[in-house]
Order: structure tokens, then sequence, then C-alpha cells
């Protein structure tokens, strides 16, 4: 017989055969999946970073599928304006949700907490937060090395080289939480980003006792409790002599800026101060 | 002449720069406040059991080591609490300490102070052990083991061997030396009282040649003592790391992640069995140790018995002050001792050296590439490779550190003295390690 024949034939049995076999195994083995699924994912920005707790994109489409509601499942890179577009595809109502940034709370520049030490071992926070307490001497500080920088998926973070210290890019940071997570002194945290971006924050986080605060940087909170007296919200709470202003509950009324002593709290984005006359007839501030 | 015994695999030959060697130990007073710091051993800190304004004496305890791994704390000086407060430490990081103001110098009673040589000892082993661990005695090699823990041996080990660690093949320091010299007897009846404790019959010390004088006194003296032997090594550092020394001795190899005891050794450092003399015989409890204060520009280097807690400013002021062009403090030896960030922090359990480098000598070389000479892979004691380990811990690449034995790196630094590109691969193993311990542990908690 020619042997090409042959060769045709047995390869074209074996061929039917394992089609067979193959077309029932996958029958038997059928994985269903919801078309919704991957049409949600194409939406999404598909950037896997992990932002929304979730092991990637496709993951958070399919959990979003089987609850079929945004609680607890938001996708903080996408924000308000995919939320409609997953809502209206899912046929449920999108949860409002003011967009989060991420916050420095470290304002150790080089000017306001002096260097005492040098520091030139390998260039990783990991590391030398193991190592020593930094080079100003408080154990909360901003090292400076860049492992925020490092971690960001967005490059929405970058290391100041006149301060030392983090820059986070508005337009660019997604609130995914990367850098919140690579810190090791936990200095970064997620806060609402604000109407008009405006926000006002404790920036520090030491919590060592005022004098020895103040010692190695001068912009430290020393614990001094004022913005706690002040702020008519209650939304400031003062724990190991550290002042926290919960963003729920924070009206940005801006009184407790001023009676810091220290300058530990920010105002970002705010218009310039009006000249207050406080009650006693002193003025409180004038400062922009 | 019969050839030196080392270890077999990699190691490096720092110069030894000994320049208090032929110093003797000099007895500091106490300071005018002592500042004990509670956290003095491995493990957890102590918990202290005296408050403000009471009245101290010396020997008298201070803290309580309650965890497994955890050890007493005594003080080493009379006088008053002025507070209970926290102090920075060697790292610069703050740690809870008792500090107390020196008035006079009143000892607790029972505590024997004379020189005499006291040998009989009729404890039980038992009895031995519990000494060990009511007064407070922690390795004095500098990795502040707690010393009670590594005489609890598990009922299916038998030790065959007790190993006495007098290599000090740490560059500069010459703490162990003077001691070996000074209170040889002490030291070998400390190591008689250890044997029985293990209930062994046979003991090694280990000391490098560069130390003859420290050898022949005692081989001299162990002529006394039945079974104790001195053996003389080959220089090679890290001879005195314990897994090095049990291959230096006794020709075994201690398996990955296992223990002396699981070779049949225990190994002690010879100041460890100094302060065990003095706690077994003369119911002192550890309150001073041997620091040698040295460096190339210290006008008077020595070596110094000061009380615990001691600041090193002190110690620094008896060597005839800090050099102009200090450029860095190590607490510590040169190849394993850290820099410190301030000279006020004083002296625990864990210091056996203070050294100090002028600026010209105390910064790093600029880091080049790896040229992948695989100096480093030779030198590695443990069979490691640091350059490996090292990338993988940069790109936080764990798993494939932890399956490359990462945990096996004794941090002895000869990786990173070696590397011709300045490459600061134990400051990346270490990383490496903290990151990989964590992984470990987070799996074992789980399952």
């Amino acid at each position: 017989m020619n042997p090409i024949l042959t060769a045709l034939i047995i390869l074209g049995v074996l061929g039917l055969v394992f089609g067979i076999i193959i077309y029932f195994v996958g029958e038997k083995f059928k994985v269903i999946e919801d078309p919704l699924i991957d049409e949600i994912a194409e939406l999404l920005p598909g950037g896997n970073c992990g932002g929304c707790g979730l092991a990637g994109c496709h993951a958070f489409a399919e959990a979003l599928v089987t609850a079929r509601s945004f609680e607890g499942i938001n996708c903080p890179v996408g924000g308000a304006v995919l939320e409609g577009q997953i809502a209206h595809l899912l046929g449920i109502d999108p949860v409002e949700k003011e967009p989060d940034i991420a916050v420095v709370r470290c304002n150790g520049t080089f000017e306001n907490a002096k260097s005492k030490l040098k520091y030139d071992g390998p260039a990783t926070c990991a590391f030398a937060h193991n190592l020593f307490v930094g080079e100003s001497g408080c154990p909360n500080s901003c090292l400076g090395l860049g492992d925020c920088e490092v971690s960001c998926p967005f490059d929405a973070i970058h290391i100041n080289s006149k301060t030392g210290l983090p820059i986070v890019d508005e337009d660019k940071c997604v609130a995914c939480g990367a850098c919140v997570k690579a810190c090791p002194r936990s200095i970064i945290e997620l806060r609402p980003k604000g109407k008009k971006s405006r926000r006002i924050y404790v920036c520090c986080t030491n919590k060592e006792k005022g004098a020895i605060a103040r010692k190695n940087c001068v912009v430290a909170c020393i614990g001094c409790g004022k913005c706690v007296t002040v702020c008519p919200h209650d939304a400031i709470t003062m724990e190991n002599n550290l002042a926290y202003i919960d963003p729920q509950k924070c009206k940005l009324c801006r009184k407790c800026a001023p009676v810091c002593p220290t300058g530990a709290i920010l105002e970002l984005n705010f218009p310039p101060r009006k000249e207050v006359v406080a009650k006693d007839g002193l003025s409180i501030s004038t400062e922009a | 002449m019969t050839k030196l015994k080392t270890f077999i695999r990699g190691g490096i030959h720092p110069r030894g720069n000994k320049r208090a060697a032929k110093l003797p130990i000099t007895i500091l007073e106490p300071p005018k406040q002592a500042t004990i710091p509670l956290s003095q051993s491995l493990g957890a800190p102590s918990v202290p059991i005296v408050n403000k304004g009471d009245d101290i004496k010396v020997g008298q305890l201070i803290a309580k080591g309650e965890a497994f791994i955890s050890s007493n704390i005594h003080s080493s000086v009379s006088g008053k609490v002025n507070k209970i407060d926290t102090v920075l430490d060697s790292t610069g990081y703050r740690k809870i300490s008792v500090i107390i103001d020196v008035e006079g110098d009143e000892w607790v009673e029972g505590i024997d102070r004379s020189t005499t040589i006291k040998r009989e000892c009729n404890l039980s082993k038992e009895e031995v052990v519990a000494i060990i661990k009511d007064k407070g005695i922690v390795g004095l090699g500098g990795a502040t083991f707690p010393t009670h823990i590594k005489y609890m041996i598990p009922k299916d080990r038998t030790p065959e061997y007790l190993i006495i660690n007098g290599v000090e093949c740490e560059p500069m320091l010459s703490a162990d030396h003077r001691l070996m010299l000074e209170k040889g007897m002490e030291i070998l009846i400390g190591i008689e009282i250890l044997m029985k404790a293990l209930g062994v019959d046979k003991a090694m010390i280990g000391i490098e040649n560069n130390k003859p004088d420290a050898i022949e006194h005692l081989t001299n003296l162990s002529k006394d003592f039945k079974g104790i032997t001195v053996h003389a090594l080959k220089v090679k550092y890290p001879q005195g790391a314990e897994k090095q020394l049990i291959n230096s001795l006794v020709g075994r190899k201690v398996p990955s992640g296992k223990l002396p005891i699981d070779v049949g050794c225990v190994v002690n450092n010879s100041g460890t069995a100094y302060a065990i003399y003095e706690a077994v015989q003369k119911n002192k409890p550890l309150i001073d140790r041997i620091v040698t204060v040295t460096g190339p520009f210290v006008k008077e280097p020595g070596n110094y018995q000061v009380r615990i807690g001691t600041p090193i400013t002190d110690l620094i002021e008896k060597s005839g002050g800090i050099p102009e062009d200090t450029g860095k403090i190590i607490n510590g030896g040169p190849m394993m001792g850290k820099a410190i960030l301030t000279h006020e922090i004083p002296v625990s359990k864990g210091t056996s050296g203070i050294v100090l480098f002028p600026e010209a000598e105390a910064n790093r070389v600029p880091m080049l590439n790896c040229i992948r000479c695989t100096k480093c892979v030779m030198v590695c004691p443990m069979g490691l490779e640091p350059y490996l380990l090292a990338v993988q811990a940069e790109f936080s690449k764990f798993e494939g550190a932890e399956k490359h034995w990462i945990m096996d790196c004794i941090e002895c630094g000869s990786c990173q003295y070696t590397c011709p590109s300045g490459r600061p691969l134990l400051d990346f193993i270490r990383l490496g390690k903290n990151k990989v311990g964590t992984i470990i542990r987070n799996r074992t908690t789980k399952k």
C-alpha cells in the first residue's frame, strides 16, 4: 500500500478517536461562566493592582457578578464612572463613594527634622527600619528610601529629593493601597480625597512624649490636645500622644490647624485664610 | 608538629589588629547613674519588679524573665531607682530601662566578693541549671542567648561534648583572651561545673593560634582537671560561630535547621563559663562583664571589667576620649557588631567591645555590579550562595531565597567582607531572613 495513504489513514483515525474523546470530556467537565463576567472584566482598568483586595480584575468581576451588589466590593481605580457602567450592565444601583487618596503623614523634611547621622546602607526602607531609627532620630519618621515609590503600580508617588519625603501625584493616585502595605512604618494612610481635594490631617505618626518628639522634629505632634478641645465635631481623638482626625466626622471647619503649636496639622488646597478675630480680641492666624 | 584543626568550608582572614591583647583587665568603679535595659537577652524583655524610689543593693533582682526565652536581670549598682522609662538603645529606638541613681556600693548579703578560688561543688544537675537561670546568665559571646535553655536537654538527645569557645575570632577584640589569661582557673572550674550539669566527661576548649599565651596557660592548668582538653586552632574567621567551632573541634556538621545538641554538643563561651563559676561558687549574679575598647586611633585602648548599665561614654573617656575624626562607633566587633547612634547608651550583657573607627575607614565603598566572581560562595562557611540570596531578597523573591537555605545564614559577614564590588550582601540577606522568617512563622501558625 502507498505509505502516504497509510499514514493519512492512521492519523485520520487517531484524530477522529481523540476528537470524540475530547468532545465528551469537554461536555462532561463543562465550566459554565456567566458571560457578564467577561463583559465586566473588559470594562475594568485591567491593571491587576489588587486595590480592591481581590486577586485581580477578573476576580473582581467574578465577585461582583456573584454578589450582584457593590457592598464591600469597590474598584478604587475606576471610580464612580466605572461603577455607573457596571451598575448599568448588572441592573443595580451604583453606590456613591467618595474617592480616596494616599496621604503621607510625615513632614520631617531635611529642614524640619535635621539629620543626626548618615546612613549608607542599602536603599530600602524595609531594611533600614529593622536596622535603626532613621537619620533624624524619630522612630516614626519617613525614611525616604522609596519603598512606596517602587511599589506604586501607577507611578503616582515619588520621593522629592529636596525634602526627602514622598509626594503623591493627586491626578495619578487611585488609592489602591500598594504604598500603604509597602511602608514599614505605616506612615501612609488612605483618606477621602475631599471636595476640591481639600483635606485636613495630622501630618505626623510619632507616638513618643511631646518633649522627645519635638527634639527630633520641629513639626511633630506633641500630643498637647489643643486640637481635641477646639474641634466642634468630635472628630479628633488623642491616643498615645498622637492626635488623629477622623475623616468621616471632620467637616473641614479649619479650627484645629491654627491652634496647633507645632504646625503638625496640615490643610491642603484651601483658599488663603482671612484674618479671624477670636472672642478675646486676639487674632488667631493670618497665615495662608 | 601536628596540623592545626579548623573548620572545612569557607572562612576569611581579616587582620587581627588586637591592640588591647597585652593590656590587663582594669576594674572600673560603678558609674554615677546606671541605666539597666530590660531587654538584654534574646527573646522577650524581662518584667520589672521594682518601683520608682525603691532602695536597691548590688545583686538584687530587678526584673524577671517570665517568658520561655528570657532572663532575669539584677542590679549592678546600689542606690535609688530614679525612674523606669524608655531610653535610647544602640539602634536608636527607645527601649524600657531601669535608671538607678548610684549611692555607695552596698552588696546583697551572701555574695562572696573575695578572689579566693573555690573548687568543690556538690550541687546536682538540676540545682546548677536552676542557679544559672536564677542568676540571669546569658551567652556572653555577643548573641546573649539565655544559657539555662541550652542545658534543658531534650529527652531523646544525649550530649557527648561540652565545647568552650575561647576562639575570639572577631578582629580587634581581646576581652575573652584577657579573661582566659587572668581567670584561667575560674574558667576551668566553671567548665567542670558545666560538665557535671550536662553529664558529659569530655570538654574541649578551642583557642585560635594567635593567642599562644592563653593556650599555654590553660593547657598547664587543665592538667589538674579530668576530661578538659585545650585545642589550638588555625586562625580563621568565623571560627567562633557555634556550628563552625563544632566542625573544627569534633569534626561533625550540624545539619540545616538543627541545633548543636543534635550532634551531641553544647557550646558555651569562655566568658560564660567564668560567669557560671561566679554564679555557682560565689553566688554572684551576672552584673558585670569584660569590654574591650579599641580602635585604630584610640589613645589608650583597654579591657575593662564594668558593671552592666555603665554608659559607654565612661569607658571611652577612660580610653582617652573619642578621637577627633571618629566617623563610626561600633558596639561589638568590627565584623558582627553594629554601628551605634549615640555614645550615651549603656553597656549591656551583650556588649563585648566598643570599636571606634576614624572617618576615613567608616564609610562603605560604592556599590558596583556583581561580576559573578563567586568569592562570596567560596568564603561562606555555611556553603550558601550569598550573591544569589542577596539578589533574591532585594527583589522580594522570598520563595526562592527560602529554597536556597537563606535561614541557614549565620550573618558572619564574610561574603560582604570579601566582595570586590562592595555589595551589601549581608544587609540584603538579613532583610531576606527577616521576611522569610515571618513567612515561615505565618505558615506554621496557620497550620
